[in-house]
């Protein structure tokens, strides 16, 4: 990956990204760590302050004491969702993401330059292949053709598939199309071809769960593969109310479908790339080039392990649009730090949900009253 | 065996005059992350290899590609 470095951090001075992807992406302890991002993080504010109008006036009307700290002040997700928040002039876009939103709200806009592309595709590799290796094994995905199908329109699932797509070969798809029915002669003739060796399943946790592990349930069959990898990926919003639980998901999977290692992670559209991996442990992971944080939501104080708080995540990646560190609708609570049986440093966490639709106003109230009136219309 | 320059026109399904040294990956809409999975599956086809995960996502520019495709042992 010569001559790469001018093209992806020469557009932020004193950015210093090219270490995050020379260290191994879960080895640093926290002072070092927090030496390397923390600088970071301030970096991108400054750029971000210096060349998006509206992330400034956001951050000009926290006063001297911003949420989340000096270094970097977090702002809320629906940020995205009232503004066009850009750092970069129109002409280098290249291409813009939609989260899926919540019915009833507006979807999130993020906008995405050549180089923050080019730097989400770099860090989730990172983090992926230390969990998987660098072999790409062959590949079932848990969904259908069409979700990836048109180039145009970018879902967040179809970009998610894609984006997992790099680390596998041979892409088999087991459902056939929108209806989510399961494509038995797919899946046959891939079990066929690999049975016995090690293969790499994605979907999205629901599915997962609902298009294929319930199905095979129901109709009493197994997939015939042994030291399966499943990543997936989505929330349990919708297996909540079936009252599945991750350690449930996984018996299930394994048993029915011999993936022996399953691996859910945490991402949001608004920071692709620097996701959250599930550890053999069960907790998720911050990578390098990511932190975690839980807040408090009166008064935005950082919350210590074992108290569920408002999740703000943070992240080097984004230099397009100003998204390094955010306040999220999700609930979820730090399990530790630097202390996971697994071996990998960094924090640990577990996410416990959406907040309910009254908190989120209440948040969103809290953050976009003093910069955003305007354009409340 | 078809040359290096056809299998990226027809993976990405551009002509063949557009395909120079250094076309980018994500600077045109026609080559972005659905047409480089098809480019790297027509590339392992045709040259009967497999590449590392790195690799593929170094493969940005065809003037990349062929330097990587030489440390395959493929003869461009």
């Amino acid at each position: 990956m010569t001559g790469e470095t001018n093209v992806t951090s020469g557009t932020v001075p004193a950015s210093r990204i090219e270490d995050f992807f020379t260290a191994d992406p879960f080895a640093l302890a926290r002072a070092e760590k927090q030496a390397l991002l923390g600088a970071e993080l301030a970096v991108l504010t400054q750029h971000h302050r210096d060349h998006c109008g509206a992330y400034d006036a956001i951050l000009a009307s926290y006063g001297t004491t911003p949420p989340g700290g000096a270094g970097a002040p977090l702002i809320p997700v629906s940020q995205f969702k009232l503004h066009n928040l850009a750092s970069v002039a129109p002409a280098q876009v290249f291409k813009t993401m939609t989260s899926s939103g919540t019915t009833g709200q507006a979807p999130s806009r993020i906008v995405l330059d050549a180089d923050t592309a080019r730097l989400q595709t770099r860090a989730l590799a990172r983090i992926v292949t230390s969990f998987i290796g660098p072999q790409r094994l062959p590949m079932l995905i848990i969904d259908n053709p069409a979700t990836v199908k048109d180039r145009r329109t970018f879902s967040a699932r179809g970009a998610g598939i894609l984006g997992l797509m790099t680390f596998g070969r041979d892409h088999h798809y087991a459902l056939t199309d929108e209806t989510m029915a399961i494509d038995w002669p797919s899946i046959e003739a891939f079990a066929e071809k690999y049975a016995g060796q090690s293969i790499l399943a994605f979907g999205f946790t629901f599915m997962v769960w609902k298009h294929l592990l319930q199905r095979l349930e129901a109709e009493g069959r197994r997939l015939p593969f042994e030291n399966a990898i499943l990543i997936h990926s989505g929330g349990w919003k919708k297996l909540e109310a079936e009252k599945v639980s991750n350690d449930q998901f996984k018996a299930v999977a394994q048993a029915r479908a011999g993936f022996a290692r399953v691996h859910n992670f945490y991402g949001m559209v608004e920071q692709t790339g620097s996701v959250f991996m599930e550890c053999e442990a069960g907790r998720l992971h911050a990578p390098l080039f990511a932190d975690i944080a839980f807040r408090d939501p009166v008064d935005w104080h950082e919350l210590p392990a074992g108290q569920p708080g408002i999740v703000q995540v943070m992240s080097v990646l984004p230099r397009s649009y100003p998204g390094h560190s955010l306040l999220t609708e999700d609930l979820g609570e730090l399990i530790g730090e630097d202390d996971c049986p697994c071996g990998r440093n960094g924090r640990t966490f577990r996410i416990h949900g959406r907040l309910a639709k009254a908190e989120v106003r209440g948040c969103s109230d809290t953050f976009t009253a003093p910069a955003a009136a305007p354009s409340h219309g | 065996m078809k040359a290096l320059n056809e299998i990226f026109a027809e993976a990405l399904m551009i002509d063949i005059g557009r395909v120079t040294d250094d076309l980018t990956y994500n600077s045109i809409p026609e080559w972005d992350s659905v047409a480089h999975m098809a480019l790297i599956a027509e590339l392992e086809g045709v040259y009967d290899i497999m590449l590392d995960t790195d690799d593929i996502i170094a493969m940005s520019t065809p003037a990349i590609a062929r330097d990587i495709l030489t440390k395959y042992g493929v003869a461009l």
